[in-house]
């Protein structure tokens, strides 16, 4: 991202921006521009493919079973209405609004930025204690991750014991509060981008620009503030976005964990999707959710892309 | 200044090991159940440690063939991805295009789209191309699910890479593939390592895509067949289940061990991400 999409000082540029001039002896503009063509193909057959059936599935009443599975049909906005009607589909909004903000947007960044500061006053040994296990968390598959998380939560879990210990009563999480515990989960196990994005970007803040605020006067919070974090407002933008994005489709984590339960109480979009898919078959109603999913996705993605141009600008 | 100056590094040392123990906590339980014959839910080290977990696990069915399946898929998806995004990665590193611009901002578009989303769409478009449970047919979604994300880092790599090197080779007549392969590839073989270690990590852990997209057992692989050990008997065995998790875990370890040895580790990764 050196140079086309988002410019940045602070990032090595090649030693020579790549302008073509001079050029390769042979080879007219179209050809220069042949190796594209193995990634634009699968993505255009695996990727645009799915989106454009997804858009036209969105629109019939198709399903493995019943009338839609031997005569697939028009049904224009049918599945879009019956989506926003149906009680089920706002609770899964819902919670999958409170788990990206829960455990991407508090969660996983502060954390992760947090961790990126206090790492940097820290000693060597508790420095790479702390990186291992968060990288560790987040190295381990995620079904596998469920699962330990799963153990924490119970009722005879390890969190129960803790607090056990300072006299606080203990419970079955995963049913008492299910997406607050696969909220928490996902923190566990997705710090370690943030941290990585963060760190990163800390190494490139110069010290003394910040010792010289600390002599200015600016202590603690506030040159947190008005100094470092502006520093470092392309990351946190990029990370923003990233992981808004990746917590929006998580799957494997809340399936393995509560597979959307007890209930619906942890059912988020993407559980939701699946249900009314496979389990229930109505693969047209699936894709009008997919498509929802999409278009959130589409939007976000949309509007962290405007901010990166602006900023770059 | 010296007396708040180590205050402050004692706070940040404790808040620091106060997070890490909330974090190993839940990996411990993996490590303390996987030996013991009586596991429960909470971490305890075992009264007698054994080893019997880990032998009961190892058969074709539980574990090796999952394993395979797992090397075959997602060795050949990170491959085919690899492959594909240096390729890609050439001419938008290299020349300058009108067409760059708009492709890498569909990139990074991508990137973004939550492919969980996509997986009711694939799944019908594998029934129609009849390509429901078949390792290639994975492979390729696999591959160019990953391959947004892989382009856009690799041409961070590629960036990095001087040009004036490959201006010198095509002065002396060597092709666009000739550079990339003699020159190019072997300046930037750590980012490419990166690069491919953190696909395959990124696809060794995915669960919801060959969940979806294959259905033999003989198919499955490991992030997959786990589900195995909450059969219709009611409790798992979470000493074989944590065991099993182990196992299913190594190869990611391996992979991610001798990227922090060899290649500054996932900070790297940071690095190329930030921006």
């Amino acid at each position: 991202m050196t140079t086309t999409v988002a410019p940045s000082a602070a990032a090595p540029a090649p030693s020579g921006e790549p302008t073509g001039r001079g050029g390769p002896p042979r080879g007219a503009k179209l050809v220069r521009m042949l190796p594209l063509t193995p990634a634009i193909g699968l993505m255009l057959v695996f990727l645009a493919g799915p989106i454009i059936y997804c858009v036209y599935a969105a629109f019939t009443n198709m399903a493995l079973t019943g009338t839609g599975a031997n005569a697939v049909k028009f049904v224009g906005l049918d599945n879009f209405r019956k989506a926003f009607e149906s009680s089920a589909f706002t609770n899964a909004i819902w919670l999958t609004l409170v788990f990206t903000l829960i455990s991407a947007i508090i969660g996983q960044n502060t954390l992760g930025l947090g961790l990126a500061l206090l790492m940097r006053r820290s000693t060597k040994l508790v420095r790479n204690f702390v990186g291992t296990a968060v990288i560790g968390a987040w190295v381990l598959p995620e079904v596998v991750a469920a699962y330990l998380l799963s153990a924490f939560f119970n009722d005879d879990g390890t969190l129960n014991v803790m607090l056990h210990w300072v006299g606080l009563p203990g419970q079955d999480w995963l049913y008492a509060a299910p997406i607050i515990a696969v909220s928490l989960a996902n923190i566990w196990r997705g710090t370690a981008f943030s941290m990585l994005v963060y760190s990163a970007a800390l190494s490139e803040v110069p010290k003394e620009i910040e010792e010289s605020a600390e002599m200015d006067g600016a202590a603690g919070a506030r040159r947190l503030v008005f100094v470092t974090l502006p520093m470092i407002s392309r990351a946190i933008l990029t990370n923003l976005m990233l992981i808004t994005l990746q917590t929006l489709s998580v799957f494997g984590l809340i399936y393995a964990m509560t597979r959307g339960g007890p209930g619906t109480k942890s059912q988020t979009l993407p559980l939701y999707m699946y249900e009314q898919a496979f389990s229930f078959s109505q693969i047209g109603y699936g894709t009008a959710i997919a498509l929802v999913m999409l278009a959130i996705g589409a939007v976000f993605s949309l509007i962290y892309l405007r901010g990166l141009n602006s900023e770059a600008a | 200044m010296i007396a708040r100056d180590r205050i402050s590094k004692l706070t940040a040392n404790l808040i620091l090991l106060a997070i890490g123990v909330l974090f190993v906590l839940p990996l411990l339980w993996v490590l303390f159940a996987s030996i013991n014959r009586t596991a429960g839910l909470r971490v305890e080290f075992p009264t007698s440690p054994t080893l019997e977990n880990f032998r009961a696990v190892l058969n074709t069915d539980t574990t090796y063939r999952p394993v395979l399946n797992g090397l075959v898929l997602c060795g050949g998806a990170a491959l085919l991805t690899m492959v594909c995004a240096v390729l890609a990665a050439y001419p938008l590193s290299r020349f300058k295009s009108k067409f760059n611009r708009p492709f890498l901002l569909t990139v990074l578009f991508c990137t973004g789209l939550p492919i969980t989303a996509v997986m009711v769409p694939v799944y019908g478009l594998f029934v129609q191309l009849n390509l429901v449970d078949t390792i290639g047919g994975t492979i390729m979604f696999m591959a160019t699910s990953s391959l947004p994300f892989a382009i856009w880092l690799t041409k961070t790599f590629m960036d990095g890479v001087p040009i004036s090197l490959e201006e010198a080779a095509w002065v002396d007549g060597a092709g666009n593939m000739q550079a990339l392969r003699r020159i190019v590839l072997p300046l930037m073989w750590p980012g490419i390592a990166v690069v491919l270690i953190f696909t395959f990590i990124g696809m060794w852990g995915n669960f919801f895509v060959p969940f979806m997209l294959l259905l033999s057992p003989e198919r499955l692989p490991a992030s997959v067949s786990i589900f195995t050990f909450f059969g219709q008997y009611g409790e798992p065995n979470y000493g074989q289940l944590a065991a099993y998790s182990l196992i299913y875990t190594t190869p990611v370890l391996l992979l991610y061990l001798l990227l922090s040895r060899k290649l500054g580790g996932a900070f790297a990764l940071g690095g190329a991400i930030k921006g």
